[in-house]
Parts: structure tokens; C-alpha cells; sequence
């Protein structure tokens, strides 16, 4: 065990849509303490109007996502003492989204890109019909298994300087998944999910800096499935002629 | 997003990336005109061409071919990127061509003095 | 700000340019070896079809290439409108193929 009397040099940006800035705060350290424990205890102790977003604790659900020392990471898998630097320890909402209240930000244009990219499940079955047999070893089925556990933590969003750079871009998440949609055979909507992802804020965008795979939690490839995406377009612009 | 963010060798390859295509976009309007003088008069291409006869001149140009050879070389680990089957190996491509160009530069810098 | 037709001008035009730059990039090595002057220039040029064909291709990719490139910067680095993108995409692709395609007329005719 360590000291009880060590303490962690903590700032925690507060704030709103108008501004704000860091307040320092010093948080005893324990053993495996995660960034979320740090936040919390700051709540418990120290600051109780500090509004912050967290649900399942075990990274699954990809709602702590935060800032931590300058890079995005899922808060309650994040061991502080991966991530300290000397005894200190930054903490801030989100790059690339808009800030609601202190550490929480404002998903809307996530979730919105999410849907703009078409990264929802069209069915072409009813309950009625059987269900569909596909192998694990069908190499689409394979394509979207390497794509697939993707939890929305918006870290790889949060990562990526070219939704920095241009707002529009549906960034790596959201293009990420309807990369593993186009792999569905089970999936109604190929046709229109291409036209969404080619459209001018969408895949051709993406300059392949990998900021999305160096920092994604569940080690994903978002630039590989958005090359994938390419290719796709590309390929079925030339061989048809037309994609609309 | 901090320093470490910041020196990642994927995000400096596509610095010099964009660097290099700027540079290069700006000088091309210059190369056209100079080579454009020999339409109406061979004699006003020579009295520029002098210019490259200055060390200093060599030198500039063999930083133009270093630039072309980083936006080639950096150009074509893209392509593969994107039209190839994934690799992992980007950062070991990146280093590279930034080798090749410099190699491809440092040649024409020998040849040129 | 890119969608699918100027992606692939993009690529399309770097696949073609790839090799006319190895060429280029080997001329320029085998030329500067004893200085340049435009006689030399000239005499490897001129009435050559295989070498306006070289330099008209390259030219052509060039200028396709360098107008969506500048665009890509003008948008993301230099914020401009983006009604101001496709006016700016042309004009640097007109003004670039005019002006290499005088260049090559001049060194080949």
C-alpha cells in the first residue's frame, strides 16, 4: 500500500459553453486508482457541483471519456499511475465537442454523424424468417469483427485533427461503423450508406494520421475501415460509372 | 493535445506531407515561367539559367528535389494505405521514404557541384 | 472538404504522376551534371514527341493534383468559405495548366 499522505497534484477544467479554466485540487493517491476514482473522489470531497458522465465503470457503456494530461482517454480503465506525470494530473472534457458543463460535453453532433453516415442497422428480415446463418469464418463476416466492439466513447472523435480541422467530417467513429455495416450481409442499406460515407464530409476526408487507432480504448482500427470505405467508393464509382 | 500528440512520426509524415505540396504548388508557377521564356527567345532561358551556376542556387534546388521526393515517396505509402491491403507497418514506411528522399536529394546535390 | 469525384482526381492524378516523377527526378540528375543551359535543354526537347507527351501528361496531373491539394489546405488550415472552395479549385487548376502548358510548348516547339 502506498502512503495514504501521498497526494496527487490534480486540475480539473470547470466551466461552461462560455468559458472557464483549471482549479487545482490535491487528491490522496491509492493503489489502482483510475482517473474516474480521482474524479469522483474530487466530487465526494471537494467540489460537489463538479458535473461529470460516467455508467458502467468496466468499459463497457463509453460515457467517462475525458481529457487526461492531453490526451483522450476512457476514464475508468485509465490507471492514474499509467498516465501521471510526476505527481501531476490534468483532466478536461473532450476535444472536438462542445463542453456543456465542467468535465461533460455535448454528443448531439456525435450521435448525429453517427446516424449521418448511415451507421445504423437497415433489416431486410422479419422475426417470422429464419435466422440468417452466417459463418464466423466468411471473410466479410471477419472484416467486421476486427471493426465491430466499437462502445461510442468518441475517444477516436475526441483524437482525430481532422474533425479539428473540419467540422463537417463524420470523423473515425462514425465511419468505423458503417465500415462494419457494409460487412453485414444481413443489412438493407449498402447502396445509400455508400452515398452517405462519399459524401463531402465523409470518408475522402480522412488523411490517415491513425490519431484514432493510437488512442482507441478497445485497440480498433478506424483508419483501416475508413481506407476500406475508399475502396469501396472508389471501386464502385468506376466499375459502375455513377454512384447516384 | 500535448507534446507527445504532437511528435507522433504518422502526424509529422503528414505535416511534410502538406508542407511539401504547398512548397511545391507555389515554385510551380515560377518553373513554368522561366521555361516559358524559351518560347519566344532561347537566348532569355540561358541568361536565367546562369543563376544555377551559384552553389547557393544548387543548394536551393537540391532542397526542391528533397521536397519532391518526400511528397513522392510519403505520396506513395498513401496509395498503399489506402488501395492495399491494411499494414501495420506505417511509421517503418514513413522513415522509409524520408530516407529514399533524402538519399534521391543528397544524389542530385553530388551530380548538380 | 472533399467528396468522391475529387478524391479520386486526386488519386488518380498521383498514380499517374508517381512514375513521370521518378522520370523527372532522373533527368534532372542525368541534365545538371555539367551545368544547364538552354541549348542542352532544348536539343533533348524539341520536336520530341515523347517528351511533350512526358511533360503535357505530367502537366495535365499536375495541375489536377495541386488545384484539390491547395484546397484541402485553403479549407482546413486557412478556414476559407467553402463557396470559395470550388472557385479556388479551378482557378489554381486553369492557372497551372495554362502556364505549364505554355512551358511545354515552349521547350518542345
Amino acid at each position: 500500500m502506498r502512503e495514504a499522505a501521498e497526494a496527487l497534484d490534480v486540475k480539473v477544467w470547470r466551466g461552461n459553453a462560455h468559458g472557464g479554466g483549471y482549479r487545482s485540487y490535491s487528491v490522496p493517491a491509492q493503489e489502482s486508482q483510475t482517473v474516474l476514482d480521482v474524479v469522483t473522489w474530487i466530487q465526494q470531497h471537494a467540489e460537489p457541483t463538479l458535473t461529470y458522465r460516467f455508467a458502467c465503470r468496466v468499459g463497457m457503456c463509453g460515457s467517462c471519456a475525458m481529457m487526461v494530461n492531453g490526451e483522450p482517454r476512457w476514464t475508468c480503465r485509465t490507471h492514474v499511475r499509467r498516465v501521471l506525470d510526476g505527481k501531476r494530473l490534468e483532466i478536461a472534457p473532450l476535444r472536438n465537442l462542445p463542453v456543456i458543463k465542467d468535465l461533460a460535453t455535448d454528443m448531439a453532433e456525435f450521435f448525429d454523424k453517427w446516424t449521418g453516415a448511415e451507421g445504423v442497422f437497415h433489416p431486410t428480415a422479419t422475426r417470422k424468417d429464419a435466422i440468417a446463418p452466417i459463418s464466423p469464418a466468411d471473410p466479410m463476416r471477419q472484416l467486421a469483427n476486427e471493426a465491430v466492439e466499437c462502445i461510442n466513447c468518441a475517444v477516436c472523435y475526441s483524437a482525430c485533427d481532422t474533425v479539428t480541422a473540419n467540422p463537417s467530417y463524420l470523423g473515425p467513429a462514425a465511419l468505423n461503423r458503417a465500415w462494419t455495416l457494409q460487412n453485414d450481409e444481413r443489412d438493407g442499406a449498402y447502396a445509400p450508406r455508400l452515398r452517405a460515407v462519399s459524401a463531402d464530409g465523409g470518408c475522402f476526408n480522412c488523411h490517415s494520421h491513425q490519431s484514432c487507432l493510437t488512442y482507441c480504448p478497445n485497440d480498433l482500427n478506424p483508419t483501416a475501415s475508413i481506407a476500406g470505405l475508399k475502396r469501396l467508393s472508389s471501386t464502385s464509382f468506376l466499375r459502375r460509372g455513377r454512384t447516384r | 493535445m500535448k507534446a507527445k500528440h504532437n511528435r507522433d512520426p504518422l502526424r509529422i509524415a503528414s505535416l511534410i506531407h502538406r508542407i511539401s505540396g504547398l512548397a511545391l504548388a507555389l515554385f510551380l508557377p515560377l518553373h513554368f515561367y522561366v521555361l516559358g521564356l524559351a518560347l519566344n527567345d532561347a537566348a532569355r532561358l540561358d541568361t536565367f539559367l546562369r543563376w544555377t551556376d551559384y552553389p547557393l542556387v544548387k543548394l536551393a534546388e537540391a532542397v526542391l528535389v528533397l521536397l519532391l521526393s518526400l511528397h513522392l515517396f510519403g505520396g506513395l505509402r498513401l496509395l498503399a494505405l489506402e488501395f492495399l491491403p491494411w499494414s501495420p507497418r506505417q511509421k517503418a514506411y514513413a522513415a522509409i521514404a524520408a530516407a529514399l528522399s533524402f538519399f534521391v536529394s543528397i544524389g542530385f546535390f553530388l551530380s548538380a557541384v | 472538404m472533399i467528396g468522391l469525384r475529387l478524391y479520386l482526381a486526386q488519386r488518380l492524378s498521383a498514380f499517374l504522376m508517381a512514375p513521370l516523377v521518378i522520370g523527372h527526378i532522373a533527368t534532372m540528375i542525368y541534365a545538371v551534371q555539367n551545368g544547364l543551359t538552354a541549348s542542352e535543354i532544348l536539343d533533348r526537347t524539341q520536336g520530341s514527341l515523347w517528351w511533350g507527351a512526358f511533360y503535357g501528361l505530367f502537366v495535365g496531373a499536375v495541375s489536377v493534383h495541386a488545384a484539390i491539394g491547395l484546397r484541402a489546405i485553403a479549407f482546413e488550415t486557412l478556414n476559407l468559405p467553402v463557396r470559395w472552395l470550388n472557385p479556388l479549385t479551378w482557378t489554381v487548376g486553369m492557372v497551372l495548366a495554362l502556364l505549364g502548358g505554355r512551358a511545354v510548348a515552349a521547350v518542345v516547339f
